[in-house]
């Protein structure tokens, strides 16, 4: 039986990688990414989850530790952010082209500097090219649900990546909600135990990490990229058999209110509930607006998400991070919908704006400024790459 | 001998490139290097094995009578027996072709 | 009884009558002619057998050994980057004990070994290595030194030696070469408490393959460091890899020696050192030394050697010497 319980999203987190059983964990501190890892750290010496908590020096060795670990044939499991997760970035692209399921909770926040602990998605668009599934948690149900979900997407076969499960740091990793936790037996139904094909094992050597010279680098790039492009419907699966398991359906693209509506802003992580009220109000007053949220950020799912905006005149993209580009260049999340939308005949106004950087709230009034200075616009013929959103001159 | 270089389709590789036919480097005829080539003269010999333990490239094996014999598909030239060989039984001769 | 004298109290080691003929890296290797780096992981791989996990850092064993479709490697093994093989291993190793203990796999015995050139330990890898000696994983460490960045193409490392040119450290009229003396990695290593630390050579290959296995009876970390002449970078004879690591030996700059539980026990008393003139002669990166740095060095090198006898005295003298004879020597030198 499953029990809801009201409970910290961290801990909630770190349960559910309990719940499947990881073999390894190895982690560095963060903030705000500690409860998770003090919490597994907590279950590993009460004797609740049997695993090896490695308390690595830095987040580099952590997700070297990683790689030795799932290489082996263990299931792992690590949590990072921001200044973390650009340390340990060298070693994330060799985790997914070794094909190696870790799976790492992100708990989203900016990169320095200035330094701040806060939540934008700096550290989730840094990890956009390394060939890892992300996928992005709105509230705390969603982070239990993810996670449990990431390990059974990651070690499908068919898909073998590492996948990283993002959750807003703070807003979300820190916030106590009603969650249902689901039970063990259920979560070994859905998640069958890891059992590479190939590991580190002397009973049957394999070399791992060779050298790649010109002749085969390009081969190895492509098989890659074809395994990755081909994860997709797994991952849909992955999603769809847990919908029929335990009730709660995941899509790699949400709609809200889209029906109908003229403009459609596009967000990603937990600022989606509150774009959702926001949505609420502007459609009581009677503006045709509504929301479409990105779950699977990589691979992109560029077919969900045309079909869900493809009938708006305004679409309104938020980005969480600046990428400086030089002023002319969209911010990521609007490029990858830019880049979606230019061979197709319907090419809605598209406007991208900055918002929610280094944990500045995003309130409701913001989502309904948005949508007004778009409807107020007039195409002069000059494009504006993006704005930002809340902010002094 | 196989083929030396990684020509292969994307489709045949195995994930992350690994390799799962290990120490197939031994098809590598590395003796392609070599200019110069040691010879032992048996008479000489006291079946010493330092031939044996300080060659880099693994190129003397024990025959039936205990002598240490040089196998040349990869034996690169160093050097290193015929200075290394406490009796002076090993030479390095000329290559020619 | 430390733990280190504890499982190497029945020790019994190689001897030339009883040599593995295992090969754990296969012939068709890449490595240049004369190489003592390869020669001595060879070595160390026969000492070791095949029940073994091996976590390459990047550098010249890892790509002499492993250009795609062919690998030298008759055991499992794993390259992931250049300054991370001791965080790979501590990964693996961990992998084991918890799947070990869970009943998934049944490998008990199965040596973890990472193990990288000096740069990788020295300067770039030094520390996931500090971190994986101080967590105490089941591992052996190894660090071949040839005392550059050979792969990269001999550029100078803070194991370089003081006075030997590099590509980074060329002599000059305003530079002597390497200005900075070498880094003491051994000591680094016993300093994080590590249960066995010894240094090895290729020239000596029994002690250097007894060194190997007694580092994998030891339950907890072990360090070797292990002497690795490069004929590229030393720009000595292709032919001499053996004898640069026998001079190193023979003139106190390399001193081979076990620390056991913290305990210094030398494994060879040089009783007549040979100058270091004579290591340095036939190396073409210590040509440009004038008599007065040659002696400059031999001072630091007497007393650099001193003092290890110094502590493998003192120890002596508290405590009798567990059984371990001095290495059977091979050469006859």
């Amino acid at each position: 039986m499953s029990k809801q319980i009201g409970i910290e999203v961290s801990i909630a987190c770190a349960e559910a990688a309990g719940l499947c059983d990881v073999d390894v964990v190895a982690a560095y501190p963060i903030t705000p990414q500690t409860h998770i890892v003090e919490h597994l750290s907590e279950m590993v010496a009460d004797g609740h989850l049997d695993a090896e908590f490695v308390p690595v020096e830095s987040e580099h060795s952590a997700m070297s530790a990683c790689i030795g670990s799932s290489a082996a044939g263990a299931r792992t499991f690590t949590s990072t952010c921001s200044q973390g997760y650009a340390l340990m970035s060298e070693l994330c692209y060799i985790a997914a082209s070794l094909r190696l399921p870790i799976v790492m909770a992100v708990a989203n926040r900016a990169l320095s500097a200035p330094i701040n602990i806060w939540n934008d998605h700096a550290d989730l668009m840094y990890a956009r090219d390394t060939g890892w599934i992300q996928i992005i948690a709105e509230n705390g149900q969603e982070v239990v649900d993810l996670t449990i979900q990431a390990f059974r997407m990651g070690e499908d076969p068919n898909v073998s990546f590492p996948v990283q499960v993002n959750l807003d740091g703070f807003t979300l990793s820190h916030m106590i909600e009603p969650l249902t936790i689901p039970d063990k037996a259920d979560v070994d139904k859905y998640l069958p135990p890891y059992r590479p094909k190939l590991r580190l094992d002397p009973a049957n050597p394999v070399t791992f990490g060779a050298v790649g010279m010109p002749d085969i680098y390009t081969e190895a790039r492509k098989a890659q990229d074809e395994a990755f492009k081909n994860s997709l419907p797994y991952i849909e699966k992955a999603w769809d058999e847990f919908g029929k398991q335990f009730g709660r359906y995941y899509k790699p693209v949400e709609t809200y209110k889209t029906e109908g509506a003229e403009t459609i802003i596009i967000s990603m992580g937990s600022i989606s509930q509150t774009a959702m009220t926001a949505v609420d109000m502007m459609r009581a007053e009677g503006k045709k607006v509504g929301l479409t949220r990105i779950r699977l950020f990589r691979p992109f799912p560029a077919e969900a998400l045309f079909a869900a905006i493809k009938g708006a005149k305004n679409v309104i993209v938020l980005d969480r991070v600046t990428s400086f580009a030089g002023g002319h260049v969209s911010g990521p999340v609007a490029l990858e919908v830019k880049s979606i939308l230019y061979d197709r005949k319907h090419h809605p106004k598209l406007r991208n704006f900055l918002v929610g950087l280094g944990g500045r709230d995003v309130t409701d009034q913001n989502f309904m400024e948005m949508v007004d200075q778009v409807a107020a616009s007039k195409d002069d013929g000059v494009p504006v790459a993006y704005e930002f959103i809340n902010v002094r001159e | 001998m196989a083929k030396e270089t990684g020509f292969m389709s994307w489709k045949k590789l195995n994930f992350g490139i690994a390799i799962t036919n290990p120490g197939n480097a031994a098809e590598l005829k590395t003796g392609d290097w070599r200019s110069m080539r040691p010879e032992t003269n048996k008479e000489k010999c006291t079946k010493c094995a330092q031939c044996y333990i300080y060659c880099p490239d693994m190129v003397y094996s024990k025959d039936a009578e205990g002598y240490y014999i040089q196998n040349y598909y990869y034996c690169k030239g160093c050097g290193i027996c015929a200075h290394e060989c406490p009796v002076d039984a090993i030479t390095m001769i000329q290559e020619v072709d | 009884m430390g733990i280190a004298s504890e499982a190497l109290k029945n020790f019994k080691g190689f001897n030339l009558k009883n040599l593995p003929e295992v090969e754990p890296v296969s012939p068709g290797h890449r490595a240049c002619q004369g190489c003592g780096e390869v020669l001595a992981l060879r070595q160390a791989m026969k000492a070791l057998g095949t029940n073994v996990v091996m976590c390459s850092a990047t550098g010249c064993m890892e790509i002499i050994t492993s250009p795609f479709p062919q690998s030298a490697w008759r055991v499992p093994w794993i390259h992931v980057a250049f300054e991370n093989a001791a965080a790979v291993v501590s990964g693996a190793e961990s992998a084991y004990k918890a799947m070990n203990r869970k009943g998934i796999i049944n490998s008990p015995d199965t040596v973890f070994v990472g193990y990288g050139g000096d740069g990788a330990t020295a300067d770039i890898g030094m520390q996931a290595l500090s971190g994986a000696l101080e967590r105490g994983h089941n591992f052996i460490y190894m660090c071949f030194d040839n005392e550059a960045y050979m792969n990269t193409g001999i550029q100078r490392s803070s194991s370089t030696p003081y006075g030997a040119a590099t590509t980074t450290s060329p002599a000059g009229k305003k530079s002597i070469g390497q200005s900075t003396w070498k880094k003491n990695m051994p000591e680094i290593a016993v300093a994080h408490g590590t249960p066995y630390v010894a240094t090895c050579s290729p020239a000596f290959p029994i002690d250097l393959m007894n060194k190997v296995k007694k580092a994998s009876l030891v339950p907890g970390p072990a360090y070797l460091h292990i002497y690795s002449p490069c004929p590229t970078g030393w720009r000595c004879g292709i032919e001499e890899s053996v004898e640069m690591a026998r001079l190193a030996v023979q003139s106190k700059v390399f001193p081979l020696f076990e620390v056991i539980d913290g305990q210094y026990f030398l494994s060879r008393k040089v009783a007549k050192p040979k100058p270091v003139s004579e290591y340095f002669k036939p190396q073409r990166r210590f040509r440009h030394l004038t008599e007065t740095e040659v002696a400059k060095i031999q001072a630091r090198t007497d007393a650099d050697y001193e003092k290890l006898v110094a502590k493998c005295v003192m120890e002596a003298k508290t405590k009798e010497k567990p059984e371990q004879e001095m290495s059977i020597r091979l050469d006859g030198a």
